[in-house]
């Protein structure tokens, strides 16, 4: 394996994606960093790999984790020289969650975002009231609990049908 | 260095820090886990979009400072913060309505911020004003669920609305600093975010039932200076807890 990633200082840019996609998210290990939507891009500058991610929430703790995460999975791939660019424009959004991440969220026991995030974005206005469905029995008779839960990009709610608070993960 | 830009940014990172550390105080002290979780979420939205802010300042500056030295080794006349972030936590309804007035604020600036001339400014505010949205809308939820509550709720919510009132006059003042920044087309000229500010800090402070005092009565000179370095006495406290370990034991690292 060793001399195999040793061949290969500068792979290819899909092999560092699928490399990525097995980067997780330290605070939900279900969800990748790809699934996420934090990678924005992957490419190469002369023989240095770039990867420019975006952070969630401004002061997430977990970003620094991230980076280190990404710095070690892809030297293991026998990425040679590597740089980790931060972007912030556009801002993250939940609507970059994949399909596949959002399933990976309810399995966890954490209910995906509801409808989309943009257009949420103002003084006055509210998300709808839509009903958030239960991870665990799908019933979409849910209250509000918390607006925050054990992280920032998290709020806390309980199902009437079944009695179990969960975790909502926030359209932002 | 670009000194108008400078002290623009600073006044933003320091206003966030300031606030984010007065949030943080509550941690373990909120009148329910749900309060103290949202307290300290806000707290760390907040240290999050002040360390951006603070590498941009750093980054103009350039005379070496990180993040930490501006946060970590300034004295109180240095720091450019709004008078209203550094006022005493006092109880969970004068917190509530001092970050009330600021989320308001914050969010008509950073909207205003976002379409920046200048791409760091409008990237930074880009990013904050989603959270800010969020924390406009939390904060302005419990002045109305707390003024239009229990008669002592009320009385100390409007007690809280007539204490503090007058720190907010300073939030919409002009200087050399934003006239440079408005000409340049970086940021607005903040008297023209007053307009919107009393007409949504009105509109919910109506719903709460609570009155809203003259404006007229937070424009007095005594109630202004932070942002120029000329602070209340809260902050040299606030300074001397937050900065400690930085000045006690120069340069540690975890």
């Amino acid at each position: 394996m060793v001399a195999a990633a040793n061949l290969q200082d500068t792979p290819a840019v899909a092999s560092v994606w699928q490399w990525l996609a097995q980067v997780s998210d330290p605070e939900i290990p279900v969800l990748s960093i790809v699934d996420l939507g934090l990678v924005r891009a992957v490419g190469y500058e002369d023989q240095t790999c770039v990867v420019t991610i975006t952070p969630t929430y401004s002061g997430c703790p977990a970003m620094l984790v991230i980076e280190s995460d990404i710095r070690r999975a892809l030297r293991g791939h026998g990425v040679g020289r590597l740089r980790v660019d931060t972007r912030l424009s556009p801002a993250w959004t939940t609507d970059w969650l994949t399909p596949a991440g959002r399933d990976a969220l309810r399995r966890y026991g954490i209910a995906p975002p509801e409808g989309n995030a943009a257009g949420l974005c103002g003084l006055a206005r509210r998300a709808p009231a839509a009903a958030v469905s239960c991870p665990r029995c799908g019933a979409r008779d849910t209250e509000a609990v918390s607006q925050f839960g054990s992280t920032p990009c998290k709020a806390l709610h309980r199902c009437r049908a079944c009695g179990e608070p969960f975790d909502y993960f926030k359209p932002h | 260095m670009d000194r108008f830009l400078f002290e623009y940014v600073l006044r933003l990172a320091d206003s966030g820090l300031i606030l984010s550390q007065r949030l943080a105080q509550w941690c373990g002290h909120g009148p329910a886990l749900e309060e103290d979780l949202a307290l300290t979420n806000v707290s760390l939205d907040l240290l999050g979009q002040a360390r951006m802010w603070y590498a941009l300042a750093g980054a103009v500056e350039g005379a070496g400072r990180d993040e930490d030295a501006l946060a970590f080794l300034r004295d109180a006349a240095q720091f450019r913060n709004y008078l209203l972030v550094e006022q005493d936590n006092g109880h969970y309804g004068d917190t509530m309505v001092r970050q009330f007035f600021f989320d308001t604020w914050h969010y008509l600036l950073l909207e205003r911020l976002g379409g920046s001339g200048q791409k760091d400014i409008a990237a930074i505010a880009e990013k904050s004003l989603k959270e800010v949205a969020y924390h406009a809308r939390r904060s302005g939820d419990i002045v109305v669920r707390l003024g239009d509550g229990t008669d002592e709720s009320h009385a100390k919510m409007q007690a809280a609305v007539d204490a503090i009132w007058r720190y907010t006059g300073e939030l919409f003042v002009d200087d050399e600093v934003t006239a440079d920044m408005a000409s340049r087309r970086w940021a607005p000229m903040h008297d023209e975010l007053r307009p919107a500010w009393l007409d949504h800090v009105a509109r919910v402070l109506a719903q709460a039932t609570l009155a809203a005092p003259d404006s007229i009565q937070a424009d007095h000179p005594a109630h202004r200076g932070g942002i120029v370095g000329r602070h209340t006495e809260a902050l040299g406290y606030l300074l001397a807890e937050m900065q400690y370990l930085q000045r006690a034991y120069p340069g540690a690292s975890w």
